[in-house]
C-alpha cells in the first residue's frame, strides 16, 4: 500500500524575478531552436536542459529520458521591464492609492477608519456586494476615493467568456477629497491607465521602469493595507525584469510527416520575445535615439501582453503565418476547451468501453451485455487471498478467455501473464497471498453504464456485466427511461471499478434496482412502457383467457414451473389470475383506471379492471417498492415485463393504413364540422370589420379576432377528435395505445385521420411571408382558415400544397425551438451545479454550503428524502413522531 | 418499528442534495416548451417555461413582463362594478391617452389638446391634466381646452450665456409629456379584474408594490407579483424566498413536471441565506464561492486567477470542483465518512 499524500492548500502568489531566477534551469538568450542537424541550440529555446520531447535524448538537468523528466523552467532576462497586462488594473488601483512622493497609501489614518466605517454603514443598509476575497475593503475605498472616475469603458468581450467585468465596486458619495496626500500634503496627479499597458501621469507617459520604482517603494505596512502580502505577491513583481520560460514539455514540437519541425505557439511567441529583447539591448548599447529605444521597448511590450493573452482587448492578436491568431497562455486556461474545463474537472479515464446500444428483454434490468471482445480488453483487479487462491490460480493457468492478464506483486512490481503453458503454472505456483492479479471481465463483475448527456445523477447507474455474443452493449428496455436512450444507434459508455471500496459503493448505492424512483419527484422513473403496457393491458382485460399450453408456455417464460389451478369454463386461465400471480399478497388498490372503469387488487389478487400505465406505476410500482424494496420490485418488473412481452406476442398489436380510415358516414360530419368552423371564422371576421367585435380588455381589436378564431380552430379540433374517437372506436389498436399510456396519443389519431387543424407560430395563426398573405398563391389581407395555416387534410390523405408549407413553418420553429431551448437549458443547468455542488446534509440534517455556512437548518424544512417522503403510507407514519419541522 | 420507518424517510446524512436540486430543475429544463403564457387582457406573453425559470433563477432586477396581483379588501371585493372602480383608479393613465400632444418648432411651444371624449372615459378632468403637466412645467397657458407651453431661454452650463432651448429637447419634451402620468400609480397599467370564486380581484401589468399597497381598497395582505426582488425590497428576504419557490413551482406545474418541492426550497433558500437574493452564476452565488479554483474552473478562469495572485490568496481545497482539479476523494457522500476496522493483528 503506498501512502497517499492529501494536498491540503493550493496558495496563489507572484513570481519574484530573484525565484524566477532561482528555479530556472537555463537562461535562454537565443532566439532559435534547432540547428541545422536538428540538434537543440544550446541556450535556445528547446535547450536540453529545459526537459526534452525528443526521443533518444537525456535531461541535461535531471537526467531523464522522455518520459521522465517532468521539464524544467529556463528565463529570458528583459533588457527593460514591461508590464504584465492582465496585472494592468490592480497596479492601476495600487499607483491610485498611493503617493507619488511619499508613496504611502494617500489616505490618513483617521480618513481610512471614516471610510471604513462608512462603507460598513452602507454595508447594513444596503445589500452589499462583495469585495474579491482577501483585498482589504480599505483598498478599495481608497482607490475609489481618489476622485478618478473608475475605469472607463468596459473592454469588448470574448465571445464565451463574455462579461469579464470587475467586480462591481462600491460607489461612494464621499465629499470630494482633497487632491492631496493626507501623509505629506503632495499635490496628487491623476493615474490613468490607457488600454491595456500605458499608464499616464497627468499629461505625461509613465514608463514602467518609473512605475516599477515607484511600486518598489510602498512601504510593507501599506502592502499589507492594500491587500499584497509583501512575502507572497509584491507589487513591483507586476512588472516583470525577468520573464520565466515554460519547459518544452508545455509547448512540444511536432514533427510533420514531411519531416519539417511545427513549433508550438509559446514557443514561437518567445522567439518574438528574445529577438525584439536583443534587438533592444544592441540598440541601448550602440546609444541610439531614445525614440528608437522606446519604440522597441513599445514592441516588446506588445509581444509580452500576447504571449499571456492574445485576446487582450485594443491590441490586434498576433497571428500565425497562416493567419490564425496564436493561443498563447489566458487562451490555453480559458473556457469550454481549456486547461480548467477540459483537463482538469473532467479527466479521461482508462478502463472503459464505448459501443452502440441495443435491447435485450431476457436479460435483467440490473445487467449490462457486454460483447465478449470489451470483456477479453477490460480487466479488474482482484486481491488474492487464502480463499480466492485457487481460483486466482485458475485464472492465470488459463489459457483463454477468462484469464488473468497481469499479476501485482505485493513489491509493486507488475508481471505479465506469460504465454507459454509451463511460463503460466510457474507464475501460478508463485502467486502469494496479498498480491493483486488482473483478470478479464466476467459475469457479476460490476459496472457503472452512462449516456451523455448525463442531465442527472440516474444517467450513470450501476450494473451487473453479463458477457454476451454480439458487438453492442445489451440494456433491458425498461431502463432506457433515466438513461433517455433508444436504439437508433445509440451509443453507451462502460467504466469497469478498479477498487473494491468503489465497487461495493457502486453494489450498495448505484444499483439499478435502488434507482427505481426517481429522487427528483419519488415517482418510479423505470416502469413498464409501450409494449410492456399494451400487453399487460391485453393480459387482464376482462375477456382474455388462455388454454392450458399457452399457460404453460408463459408462465415458464417468466420462472413459475407450478400449473395454477384453472379459474374458467373449459379448463381456461383468465389474465388477471396470471397477472396476480406475481402480486405480492399485501397490495391492495382501488383506482379508476384511465379508461374510466375500476380497477380493483385484494390481496395481492387483480379482481376488476385491466392494468394501464398509471396503474402499474403508482399502484403496484411505487408500493411495491416501498413495501419490499429494491431487490423484490427489480425481480417483479423483470418478470412483468417478459409476461407483457410474452402476452402482447402472442396477440400481436400493429396498425396500418386501415386502422385510420373513418367510416363511410364520417367525412360528411367532418364537413359539417369544418364548415361550422368556416361559417365562425367568417362571422368574426366580418364583426372584426365592422369594428362590432368586443375587445378584450388589454388587446388590440386585431389580437382579439386572432384569439378568437384560435378558440375557434382549438374547438374544432376537439369537436373532430370526439368524432374520430367514436368513430374509430375502443377496438383500433392506435385509440388503445393512447388511452392506456402506451404510445401515443389522440391527437396523433386525429390528425393521421381527420384533420392536421391548425398550424401556429409563436401560438399564433401563420401570418409570415409575404404582404398580408403567407404564400403569393392567396390573396392579401384574407384572414380567413386555410390562407392562416388551417390544415383541412388529415396526413393519410395528404396535405395540399399551401397546406404542406404552412405545416413546415410551424414544424421549422419546433426545430429551432429544440435547438435553442438545449442550449439554453444546459447553461442555466451548468451554473445551477456549479451553484449548488457544495451543499451538502449534515448529520443533524442542515445543509451546509463548503465552508460550513448553513444554508437550511433542516433539509426541506422536515429533513426528509424527496423519494420517500412522497409515498403516503411511509409519511404517514412518519408523521406522528416527527423530529423537528421548522 | 416506528424508528426503523423513521430512519428509512430521512435524507441521508452528506447526501449531495445541492447537485440532486440542481439536477432535478436542469434536467427537466430539456424538456420545457418555450410557450409563452396569455393572461387575459393584461400582457400579452409572460413568459413560461425554460425562459422563465431562467429568469428567476438569474434574479433580474424586473422580469421581462411584470405582473402584480392586488385582492381587493371584502367591502370591495364583492362586486365586479366596485372592483373595476378601483381597478381604473389604480391603472396610470399617460397625457397621451387623454389628449393629443403636438409640438410646434417654429413657434418654440408645445400643445396639449385635452380630449375630452377620452379622457371622461377614463375618468381625467382637465384640471387634472393641467395639474399633472403643472408639475413639471410650471410655465404653462391654457386656451380653451389647450395647454400650451412656450420654450423660452436657457442659461448655458459653460459661458452662463442666454440662449434658445435646442428645438432637439423641445422635441425630447414632447415625448416625455406624451408619457406623464395623469393619474392612478405609477408603473401600473392595464388593470383587470378577475373573478376568483365569489371575490374579485385585480392583476395588473407592473410590479409597483409600494403605491397600491397605499390604496384604501387594496388588502395589503394578500397582494403579489412576480417580481421577486420588488418583494425582496418591500417585505424582505423571507417574502422573497417564498416568491421564488410560488414561482418556480408555478412554472413546473403549468409544464406539468413534477419535481419535489425540497429540491425548489433548496434553490431558494442558496439564493436567500445570505440575506439578499443572489442569482445562481458567475456575478451571484458561483462568483463569490471560497476556492479560488471552483471559480477558475466555472467562468472567467484568468481573471480570477490573476487576482488570487495579486491578493495571495489561498484556495484550502474544500469543495467538489477544487477536489477534482486536484485529484482527490470528493468531501460529498460517502467521501465524507471513513471507515476503520480492527485489524486481525492489533488485538
Amino acid at each position: 500500500m503506498t501512502i497517499q499524500k492529501k494536498l491540503d492548500r493550493v496558495k496563489f502568489s507572484i513570481f519574484s524575478p530573484e525565484m524566477i531566477r532561482k528555479m530556472s534551469a537555463a537562461k535562454i538568450i537565443i532566439p532559435d531552436t534547432y540547428d541545422d542537424d536538428g540538434y537543440p541550440i544550446d541556450g535556445g529555446l528547446v535547450d536540453t536542459r529545459l526537459g526534452i520531447v525528443d526521443p533518444g535524448l537525456r535531461c541535461k538537468t535531471c537526467g531523464g529520458r522522455v518520459k521522465e523528466c517532468p521539464g524544467h523552467f529556463g528565463h529570458i532576462e528583459l533588457i527593460r521591464p514591461v508590464i504584465h497586462v492582465e496585472f494592468a488594473k490592480n497596479i492601476l488601483f495600487t499607483l491610485r492609492s498611493t503617493c507619488l512622493s511619499c508613496h504611502r497609501i494617500t489616505t490618513s489614518k483617521s480618513q481610512l477608519q471614516e471610510i471604513v466605517k462608512e462603507v460598513e454603514k452602507e454595508a447594513a443598509e444596503e445589500p452589499p456586494i462583495k469585495v474579491s476575497k482577501g483585498k482589504s475593503e480599505v483598498a478599495y475605498a481608497a482607490t475609489e476615493d481618489s476622485g478618478v472616475p473608475a475605469l472607463d469603458s468596459p473592454e469588448p468581450l470574448a465571445p464565451q467568456e463574455k462579461k469579464a467585468e470587475e467586480k462591481p465596486k462600491r460607489v461612494k458619495k464621499e465629499p470630494k477629497q482633497s487632491k492631496k496626500c493626507q501623509k505629506c500634503g503632495f499635490d496628487l496627479i491623476d493615474i490613468k491607465l490607457l488600454k491595456p499597458t500605458t499608464f499616464t501621469k497627468g499629461k505625461e507617459t509613465m514608463l514602467p521602469s518609473e512605475i516599477r520604482d515607484w511600486l518598489a517603494a510602498i512601504p510593507d505596512d501599506d502592502l499589507r493595507e492594500l491587500g499584497f502580502d509583501p512575502v507572497y505577491s509584491r507589487p513591483e513583481w507586476m512588472i516583470l525584469t525577468v520573464l520565466a520560460v515554460p519547459p518544452v514539455n508545455v509547448r512540444p514540437s511536432i514533427t510533420l510527416e514531411t519531416g519539417e519541425r511545427s513549433e508550438d505557439d509559446l514557443t514561437h511567441k518567445l522567439v518574438d520575445i528574445i529577438r525584439i529583447n536583443q534587438k533592444l539591448e544592441a540598440n541601448i548599447n550602440a546609444g541610439a535615439p531614445q525614440l528608437i529605444i522606446e519604440d522597441l521597448w513599445e514592441l516588446l511590450q506588445y509581444h509580452i501582453v500576447t504571449y499571456f493573452n492574445n485576446e487582450t482587448a485594443n491590441i490586434p492578436p498576433a497571428r500565425h503565418r497562416s493567419g490564425r491568431p496564436l493561443k498563447t497562455l489566458a487562451q490555453r486556461l480559458k473556457g469550454k476547451e481549456g486547461r480548467f474545463r477540459y483537463n482538469l474537472s473532467g479527466k479521461r479515464v482508462n478502463f472503459s468501453a464505448r459501443t452502440v446500444i441495443s435491447p435485450d428483454p431476457s436479460i435483467s434490468m440490473n445487467e449490462v451485455g457486454v460483447p465478449k471482445t470489451i470483456a477479453e480488453e477490460l480487466t479488474v483487479p482482484m486481491s488474492v487471498t487464502d480463499w480466492n487462491l485457487d481460483s486466482c490460480k485458475t485464472y492465470i493457468m488459463s489459457p483463454e478467455y477468462p484469464r488473468a492478464i497481469y499479476i501485482l506483486r505485493s513489491d509493486g512490481k507488475r508481471l505479465k501473464v506469460g504465454d507459454t503453458e509451463e511460463l503460466r503454472k510457474q507464475m501460478a505456483e508463485d502467486l502469494k497471498v496479498g498480491w493483486i492479479i488482473e483478470r478479464q471481465l466476467v459475469d457479476k463483475d460490476i459496472a457503472l453504464f452512462n449516456r451523455q448527456p448525463s442531465l442527472h445523477r440516474i444517467s450513470m447507474m450501476a450494473h451487473e456485466v453479463r458477457v454476451l455474443p454480439g458487438k453492442t452493449f445489451k440494456l433491458n428496455p425498461v431502463v432506457v427511461s433515466p438513461y433517455n436512450a433508444d436504439f437508433d444507434g445509440d451509443e453507451m459508455n462502460l467504466h469497469i471499478i478498479q477498487t473494491e471500496e468503489a465497487q461495493a459503493e457502486a453494489r450498495y448505492l448505484m444499483k439499478v434496482e435502488g434507482q427505481i424512483l426517481s429522487p427528483r419527484h419519488g415517482h418510479a422513473i423505470i416502469k413498464p412502457q409501450e409494449d410492456h403496457v399494451s400487453g399487460l393491458y391485453f393480459l387482464t382485460k376482462d375477456d382474455t383467457e388462455f388454454t392450458k399450453e399457452d399457460v404453460s408456455n408463459i408462465l415458464y417464460r417468466i420462472g413459475i414451473t407450478e400449473l395454477p389451478e384453472s379459474d374458467c369454463k373449459g379448463g381456461k386461465y383468465s389474465g388477471k389470475m396470471i397477472f396476480s400471480l406475481l402480486l405480492p399478497s399485501d397490495i391492495n388498490a382501488k383506482i379508476k383506471s384511465k379508461l374510466g372503469e375500476e380497477i380493483v387488487i385484494q390481496k395481492g389478487k387483480l379482481l376488476k379492471g385491466a392494468i394501464e400505465s398509471r396503474a402499474i406505476e403508482s399502484e403496484l410500482l411505487e408500493k411495491i417498492f416501498i413495501l419490499h424494496g429494491p431487490e423484490y420490485t427489480r425481480k417483479f418488473l423483470d418478470t412483468v415485463t417478459i409476461l407483457a412481452l410474452e402476452v402482447i406476442s402472442m396477440s400481436g398489436l400493429s396498425v396500418s393504413l386501415k386502422s385510420y380510415s373513418l367510416s363511410k358516414k364520417a367525412p360528411e360530419e367532418l364537413k359539417k364540422l369544418t364548415d361550422k368552423l368556416n361559417r365562425e371564422i367568417d362571422n368574426l371576421i366580418i364583426q372584426y370589420k365592422n369594428k362590432t367585435l368586443e375587445r378584450s380588455p388589454g388587446l388590440s381589436l386585431k389580437d382579439t379576432l386572432e384569439g378568437l378564431i384560435m378558440q375557434a380552430t382549438a374547438k374544432a379540433r376537439e369537436d373532430v377528435g370526439r368524432l374520430v374517437e367514436e368513430d374509430l372506436s375502443i377496438s383500433n389498436p392506435s385509440i388503445i395505445m393512447a388511452k392506456i399510456g402506451a404510445r401515443g396519443s389522440l391527437l396523433n389519431a386525429i390528425q393521421m385521420s381527420a384533420i392536421v387543424a391548425q398550424q401556429a407560430v409563436r401560438s399564433k395563426r401563420l401570418a409570415r411571408g409575404y404582404r398580408g398573405r403567407t404564400l403569393p398563391y392567396f390573396k392579401p389581407g384574407v384572414l380567413t382558415g386555410k390562407e392562416r395555416g388551417f390544415v383541412f387534410s388529415s396526413f393519410r390523405k395528404g396535405l395540399t400544397p399551401y397546406e404542406f408549407i404552412h405545416h413546415a413553418m410551424g414544424g421549422r420553429e419546433a426545430l429551432v425551438n429544440t435547438a435553442i431551448r438545449t442550449a439554453r437549458s444546459g447553461y442555466m443547468q451548468r451554473r445551477l451545479i456549479n451553484a449548488l455542488q457544495d451543499l451538502i446534509v449534515y448529520p443533524d440534517l442542515t445543509v451546509r454550503n463548503a465552508d460550513l455556512s448553513i444554508v437550511q437548518f433542516v433539509y426541506g424544512g422536515d429533513g426528509k428524502d424527496p423519494v420517500y417522503a412522497t409515498k403516503a403510507e411511509v409519511a404517514d407514519f412518519a408523521k406522528q413522531d416527527d423530529v423537528d419541522t421548522a | 418499528m416506528t424508528t426503523k420507518k423513521q430512519f428509512q424517510v430521512s435524507i441521508t446524512p452528506y447526501e449531495a442534495v445541492g447537485v440532486v436540486a440542481a439536477q432535478s430543475l436542469g434536467e427537466p429544463g430539456t424538456q420545457m416548451t418555450m410557450r409563452t403564457f396569455h393572461y387575459a387582457g393584461v400582457a400579452e406573453h409572460v413568459p413560461t417555461g425554460l425562459p422563465r425559470l431562467i429568469e428567476i433563477v438569474d434574479s433580474k432586477k424586473e422580469p421581462k413582463k411584470p405582473l402584480i396581483e392586488l385582492y381587493l379588501k371584502s367591502s370591495y371585493a364583492r362586486s365586479a362594478s366596485q372592483a373595476e372602480e378601483v381597478a381604473r383608479d389604480l391603472s396610470s393613465v399617460f397625457v397621451s391617452e387623454v389628449a393629443t400632444v403636438e409640438d410646434d418648432l417654429s413657434d418654440r411651444t408645445i400643445a396639449v389638446i385635452y380630449n375630452e371624449k377620452e379622457a371622461k372615459g377614463l375618468g381625467v378632468t382637465f384640471a387634472a391634466l393641467k395639474k399633472a403637466i403643472e408639475l413639471t412645467y410650471p410655465n404653462i397657458k391654457v386656451l380653451d381646452n389647450r395647454i400650451i407651453i412656450q420654450f423660452g431661454k436657457q442659461k448655458k452650463k459653460t459661458s452662463g450665456e442666454e440662449v434658445d432651448v435646442s428645438l432637439k429637447s423641445i422635441r425630447k419634451t414632447t415625448n416625455k409629456i406624451r408619457e406623464t402620468v395623469v393619474k392612478g400609480i405609477k408603473g401600473i397599467t392595464r388593470a383587470v379584474v378577475i373573478r376568483d370564486n365569489d371575490e374579485y380581484f385585480i392583476r395588473a401589468a407592473g410590479s409597483n408594490l409600494v403605491g397600491p399597497i397605499e390604496h384604501p381598497a387594496v388588502d395589503q395582505t394578500r397582494i403579489y407579483t412576480n417580481n421577486i426582488k420588488a418583494i425582496e425590497k418591500v417585505f424582505g428576504i423571507e417574502a422573497a424566498r417564498n416568491s421564488i419557490i410560488r414561482e418556480i413551482k408555478q412554472v413546473m406545474d403549468m409544464q406539468k413536471l413534477f419535481v419535489d418541492i425540497r429540491h425548489i426550497m433548496l434553490i431558494a433558500d442558496a439564493m436567500c441565506f445570505s440575506g439578499t437574493v443572489k442569482s445562481i452564476g458567475r456575478h451571484g452565488l458561483s462568483g463569490e464561492r471560497v476556492g479560488v479554483l471552483a471559480r477558475a474552473a466555472f467562468e472567467e478562469t484568468v481573471k480570477h486567477l490573476v487576482n488570487a495572485s495579486a491578493n495571495s490568496e489561498s484556495d484550502n481545497l474544500i469543495g467538489v470542483t477544487e477536489n477534482i482539479i486536484v485529484g482527490q476523494t470528493v468531501p460529498v457522500g460517502t467521501g465524507k465518512i471513513k471507515v476503520a476496522i480492527k485489524s486481525k493483528k492489533s488485538k
